[in-house]
């Protein structure tokens, strides 16, 4: 059976758009932190020359990812910036000296096993480059190798506009399986399924060449329905697995990866040189000419844009990835990320939300929900502050995928309920801990009181 | 530099709105008001528009008066005044439809909250209503087969003329399927209304189950009773009530499971009021009682979250 999902306008103008690399910026704004996690600690002094590759941002802690130097030049500033959380972050802004002299000591890493394996992919600085942002060494560093039956490289890039993940399948097939030897001869796994939807062909027939070539990669070409990409999705419609709620993919023998990641990894192994540039797609209604570009980590939306043709009209929404779970930018000046894979620019029509009306009661939300929640059911336990209602109704397993509200034909802010009842059962959850703690307290004082009782009384 | 719009995922939304949507309702009942002036002449279209103004003017007056929304624009009232005037006999005084027109809007839908709060359906509500309180022009049932309408001779419904077992009245098939017989304005033309419900079918704005489901039970219970089941499908409201009114989205179950038993239900009922009720017609009870029902069956079919299980 498959799951339920929504069929978006792909908006994929940009497939067949082979990225540009853009020109050096004057500046580039690097934070420390563009992953999940801890953010880095700053390893350079204000004045210091530093060139491409060198390592800036040391990871701290056990989930953090090191930074590197996007361009070569002089560290002008070391301040914080405001990122589109909200956060303040650490960062560095280095003004570039155009000439991007790579850093000296950068050489391919020397892997011989897991162990160094693992180390270099810490080392290179990758996160997930699908969008998630978590450290790819903390996932790859499976604790039970044998555990993992399958890899399940994710390429379904299901969001509209976004073709970066195809350009890498299309521009850098052969790292992709380069990546999984790397795969294959580390970490000892056997089985590898490409997930691609079936928008993309010109990706499909590459994998699939290559494919038949090595032994163990099977290429699932699946419908494009968002959310495909979705991790647990994926997992379902590959190798037909119910990921446990709260739970991770190894719970079922599987490890995702981008395939992205799984390129730039094998890269890395070759060439030595960290994570310090993106492929991203630049598209959007304000946008003059769509297309794919290749640009330093850290050079400011502002530049990307006039670098990659400029702007039709003023944007009155900016996007980091795409538009189903993008992230919008406080402002140009915010620098791109790691795991920036597209900057969709909207015109003031295609940004100004619709307007709430009254629910129908159509039941689109719930026919369409890939982990089948009930969208309407879960607004209603909200407003009333029901936490155990919360609780039945699993609000905790919805992943944010944004089909309820998309095919809300009120247009109800129901995913932006949903995660407002994440935080009300998990106060819930809370109150009913301490109540349990409490109750325990109470009932042991209680024991030891009769037992006082009992031995005074003889 | 003017300000970026900040907000949450998602940014895309889809165009089918709630107009859009009740847009192609209105859409699919067009052949059936057609039918209604092939049938019974330009009377009928003289109901409508005055059941349709009915139920605008009322909703845009008592939103008015509350301080709500306007909200006129999304075209449910339309919908609304389109089933009732199709429930009304042709020869209806004015003046009486226009009293429906306020009773569904007024008291049915906006008196519990407005579009999707209230829990009957306004125009089979207004339509009991009218039947308890005009029952005599309510059952006025007139055809004559001409355009000429005016002097036309009282007729009864097939579904009366067999509950009654004058066979001399009863009309054929053929008759049936395409109308030609008394009954109320939108409810005979079995072509036109069977045309609007593939129409919302391939729309996707209903789904098969709750209209399948009704008219199998119906046909099936006419079976086992002995009774002519094509005779009692195609006779009365059921294919108005099956294809427009159980399908109604804010007061019928919106789980597949809870269409099922919704239309199961409905015919159920219907085949009782129909062989041992006092009336010759159930289509309009069946469909309020199982209304009644709804949030039960919806809590009793809701889907269940894929958990996969306990984490192990």
């Amino acid at each position: 059976m498959r799951l339920h999902g929504i069929r978006v306008a792909h908006k994929k103008h940009t497939a067949d758009c082979a990225p540009e690399r853009l020109a050096v910026p004057q500046y580039v704004t690097i934070p420390m932190s563009m992953h999940i996690g801890k953010p880095a600690s700053i390893a350079i002094h204000k004045g210091e020359d530093v060139k491409v590759g060198q390592l800036i941002g040391e990871a701290d802690g056990f989930v953090s990812s090191n930074i590197h130097a996007s361009v070569s030049g002089e560290v002008r500033q070391i301040s914080e910036i405001l990122n589109a959380h909200g956060q303040k972050i650490p960062c560095v802004v280095i003004q570039a000296d155009g000439k991007q002299t790579l850093y000296d000591k950068l050489t391919p890493p020397v892997v011989t096993d897991f162990e160094s394996f693992v180390r270099a992919v810490k080392e290179s600085g990758v996160v997930g480059l699908g969008g998630a942002g978590f450290p790819s060494f903390v996932k790859l560093n499976v604790y039970n190798l044998s555990a993992v039956e399958a890899v399940v490289i994710n390429a379904a890039e299901c969001e509209p506009y976004i073709t970066s993940d195809t350009r890498t399948m299309i521009d850098k097939a052969e790292y992709v399986f380069k990546g999984i030897e790397a795969i294959r001869r580390f970490m000892g796994v056997k089985r590898f399924i490409i997930g691609i939807e079936n928008n993309k062909q010109e990706a499909i027939q590459r994998m699939q060449t290559l494919a038949a070539q090595s032994e163990g990669v099977e290429v699932h070409v699946l419908p494009a329905l968002y959310p495909q990409g979705g991790e647990k999705v994926l997992v379902y419609h590959t190798m037909g697995r119910v990921i446990p709620k709260g739970g991770l993919p190894l719970d079922v023998g599987a490890v995702v990866i981008n395939v992205t990641t799984l390129a730039f990894i094998a890269e890395y192994l070759e060439t030595g040189k960290p994570l310090v540039e993106k492929c991203l797609t630049v598209d959007g209604s304000a946008v003059k000419t769509p297309k794919n570009v290749i640009a330093p980590i850290g050079m400011s939306i502002r530049d990307v844009i006039e670098a990659a043709g400029g702007l039709k009209c003023e944007p009155a929404k900016v996007l980091y990835g795409g538009p189903m779970m993008g992230i919008t930018v406080p402002d140009m000046d915010e620098p791109v990320l790691k795991n920036t894979n597209a900057l969709i620019f909207m015109d003031k029509k295609e940004a100004t939300p619709p307007k709430t009306t009254a629910c129908i009661g159509c039941g689109a939300c719930a026919a369409h929900c890939p982990f089948r929640l009930d969208p309407r059911a879960i607004a209603r336990a909200y407003r009333l502050g029901d936490g155990a209602a919360l609780k039945t109704l699993c609000v905790d397993l919805c992943m944010e995928c944004g089909c309820c509200s998309y095919v809300c034909p009120a247009h109800r802010p129901l995913v932006q309920t949903n995660i407002l009842g994440k935080g009300k059962l998990k106060e819930y959850l809370f109150s009913q801990q301490a109540q349990q703690k409490q109750e325990t307290k109470a009932r042991q004082r209680k024991d030891i009181q009769e037992k006082q009782a009992k031995e005074a009384k003889p | 530099m003017s300000k970026l719009i900040s907000s949450v995922s998602p940014h895309f939304f889809t165009q089918r709105t709630t107009r859009f949507i009740m847009l192609d309702v209105i859409i699919a009942l067009l052949p059936a008001a057609i039918a209604s002036v092939w049938h019974f002449g330009w009377r009928s279209l003289l109901v409508i528009g005055v059941c349709v103004a009915g139920c605008v003017v009322s909703e845009f007056l008592f939103e008015k008066l509350c301080h709500r929304d306007n909200t006129v624009g999304d075209l449910s009232a339309i919908v609304t005044g389109l089933l009732l005037a199709y429930n009304l006999p042709v020869s209806i005084p004015l003046w009486q439809a226009v009293f429906g027109s306020v009773v569904a809007v007024i008291v049915v839908k906006q008196l519990f909250g407005g579009i999707g709060q209230n829990f009957a359906n306004p125009a089979i509500t207004a339509r009991i209503v009218m039947m308890v309180a005009f029952s005599g022009s309510m059952t006025n049932w007139v055809y004559d087969g001409t355009l000429k309408m005016p002097d036309a001779v009282s007729s009864a419904t097939p579904l009366a003329a067999a509950a009654k077992g004058t066979v001399s009245m009863m009309p054929s098939y053929l008759d049936l399927f395409l109308g030609r017989h008394a009954g109320c304005l939108g409810e005979t033309c079995a072509l036109a209304l069977l045309l609007g419900g593939i129409y919302l079918l391939v729309r996707r704005v209903i789904t098969w189950h709750t209209p399948v489901c009704y008219i199998a039970t119906v046909a099936v219970m006419s079976l086992l009773c002995g009774k002519d089941a094509l005779y009692q499908v195609l006779s009365g409201g059921l294919l108005l009530g099956a294809i427009f009114m159980a399908t109604d989205y804010a007061t019928t179950p919106s789980t597949k499971w809870g269409k099922v038993i919704f239309g199961c239900g409905c015919g159920l009922i219907t085949i009782l009021i129909r062989f041992w009720g006092n009336l010759p017609e159930g289509v309009s009870f069946s469909i309020l009682i199982m209304n009644i029902f709804t949030p039960y069956i919806a809590k009793l079919t809701r889907s269940k979250p894929l958990t996969g299980g306990v984490k192990p």
